[in-house]
């Protein structure tokens, strides 16, 4: 009987540690070691040579690497920040409504699954210089048309406003369930006692909202860090290096410069950055919750 | 000063625009695209809204000879389908491992941390030595070897939903079983699953759109022959001469497998999405 007991346990958690062991542990040991070294191929056959912390000496000062590391952070502040609003908004609206939160929901939930590729095709044709869309509003309003996706200014704001499209629903969602969760009671309290709608979101629906708001804002982070394929089509990390972003980054190093050992530096600290920030998080919120 | 049941519809009404314009923004995007998909290259370059529809994009795209559309679609298929079916199963043992079988606290912390983080870090960290992996085990360009990728890229996700569904079980079910004989395996088959099947429902149609929607891998470790759809589209749009009629026709068949679970499993979406956040 016990035995049987210790079989099941092992048995049951067995192949997600075979995964995780093989496709994500082995992985990230391997990159590891090939970060300390410069691969090069001759023939179909990989000469590794050993340069110690050469690759990560040259990260601060790669072109490319420090540009994609800034442009992530203030492409995920920046579109992140738009979503939270207007998805509250929505789901503010949509909680306050007598009918049609069905349809509202069933619609809202579309650009969800789509694929990241099929949202970048979408606004390809939208944002063309020539013939896209919003360059006809502007044109019948009498204004300019704007390179979109081709100009350094724009390029940035044009893939923000797409991945605004692509995630305000998500955020919308999770908000909805949130707010659908609340007690009615404390509402009911407030309305008694005559309190406005403005003092009624501020004082009590979003500080009652807040664990909700964290962790959807947590979700949505980890998702805008690894955005790659909007841009992939859109932008290719252009014009210059106006859209490229951290995934962007290595890919160019591995597939079009064959830099192994630098990609692999890459690759090395942005699962190291990932994971310190994990770690501090997870610490910050153990601490909250000894001291409240 | 108004009424309040004039304030009232005056609140409903700015809420009903202000929702029906948020579903113009939404959809005009995708009928614009789906329109497209039925034009000539110079209807689009031309920007006509109105135009005489064609099936010519669609044409090429399945049956010339050229195309091997219908291959990606059925690779695509075939891996989101093998993809979601071995990361549930193994989420869903995980998770009530994890939960129920009395593993030390930190090594249940250790997982679960491990998996977020292995969550946080973009795909393309990794594919590097993935491909240098499959290439000495022998599966590199595989499907096999993308469908495993998938499962790992997707487990993290799998098995915090099932963390949170399996929470919904009764402990008290599965110990009366437990003190009748039943063996830990047969607990689990007889109880657990059957009270979990939702749970896994919702599990599954997330891992399968997101499966379904993978670029970053399925990019860097197919090729022309072992390509999904995705890899598809984006090489219409790279080529040269992008090809807008054909990418946006590609584009809006590849939408059709999201579109049907919308309209028939939006409950489970809807609970997939917000169970691992709210609960």
């Amino acid at each position: 009987m016990k035995d049987n007991q210790q079989l099941w346990r092992w048995t049951s958690l067995a192949p997600l540690l075979l995964f995780f062991g093989a496709l994500a542990l082995l992985p990230v040991a391997n990159i590891l070691y090939m970060s300390f070294h410069t691969v090069q191929w001759a023939e179909g056959v990989s000469t590794w040579t050993p340069v110690g912390l050469e690759n990560y000496e040259r990260l601060p000062k790669d072109a490319f690497f420090s540009i994609g590391v800034w442009n992530t952070i203030v492409f995920s502040v920046t579109s992140v920040a738009i979503q939270m609003v207007l998805g509250f908004l929505l789901a503010l609206a949509v909680v306050r409504i007598k009918w049609g939160s069905t349809f509202y929901k069933t619609i809202f939930i579309l650009p969800i699954l789509i694929p990241g590729i099929v949202i970048g095709a979408i606004w390809k044709l939208m944002l063309d210089f020539d013939f896209g869309v919003l360059n006809q509003i502007n044109i019948w309003l009498g204004l300019q048309p704007l390179d979109w996706t081709g100009s350094v200014k724009l390029a940035m704001p044009a893939i923000i406003i797409v991945d605004v499209w692509h995630w305000t629903p998500f955020v919308f969602l999770l908000m909805l369930a949130g707010l659908q969760g609340l007690p009615e009671d404390v509402f009911e309290a407030a309305k008694v006692d005559g309190t406005g709608p403005f003092r009624e979101l501020f004082k009590i629906t979003l500080p009652l909202m807040l664990p909700t708001i964290l962790v959807t804002l947590m979700f949505r982070i980890i998702l805008a860090f690894k955005v790659f394929d909007e841009i992939f089509l859109l932008t290719g990390g252009g014009p210059g290096t106006a859209t490229e972003v951290i995934a962007f980054s290595i890919f160019r190093t591995f597939f079009f410069e064959n830099r192994v050992g630098l990609g692999s530096a890459m690759s090395f600290a942005v699962i190291f950055a990932v994971a310190l920030l994990v770690v501090i998080s997870l610490a910050a919120q153990r601490y909250a919750q000894s001291k409240g | 000063m108004l009424t309040i049941k004039a304030q009232k519809r005056l609140g409903g009404f700015i809420r009903h625009s202000w929702l029906m314009l948020s579903v113009f923004a939404i959809l005009f995007p995708f009928l614009w695209i789906a329109l497209s998909g039925f034009k000539r290259e110079i209807d689009i370059a031309m920007s006509r809204i109105s135009f005489a529809p064609v099936w010519s994009n669609y044409e090429e795209l399945l049956f010339s000879k050229s195309s091997t559309y219908l291959t990606n679609f059925l690779n695509s298929v075939i891996v989101s389908f093998s993809a979601t079916v071995l990361c549930v199963g193994i989420a869903t043992l995980a998770a009530h491992s994890l939960r129920r079988h009395k593993w030390p606290i930190f090594a249940v912390s250790a997982i679960l941390i491990f998996s977020m983080i292995f969550n946080m870090t973009p795909a393309m960290t990794l594919v590097g030595a993935w491909h240098s992996l499959f290439v000495k085990v022998g599966i590199n360009n595989t499907l096999f070897a993308l469908i495993l990728v998938n499962v790992v890229l997707l487990l993290p996700m799998a098995l915090w939903l099932m963390m949170t569904f399996m929470r919904d079980v009764p402990e008290e079910l599965e110990e009366a079983a437990a003190i009748d004989g039943c063996t830990p395996a047969e607990i689990f088959r007889k109880i657990v699953l059957p009270l979990v099947v939702p749970g896994m429902m919702a599990t599954s149609v997330i891992v399968f759109v997101f499966s379904w929607n993978e670029f970053q891998a399925a990019l860097t470790l197919t090729t022309k022959a072992t390509q999904t759809v995705p890899v598809a589209i984006a090489k219409f749009a790279q080529e040269y001469e992008v090809k807008h009629g054909a990418m946006a026709a590609a584009a809006t068949l590849s939408t059709i497998p999201a579109v049907m679970l919308m309209l028939v499993a939006t409950r489970y979406i809807v609970s997939g999405l917000t169970n691992g956040a709210i609960k």
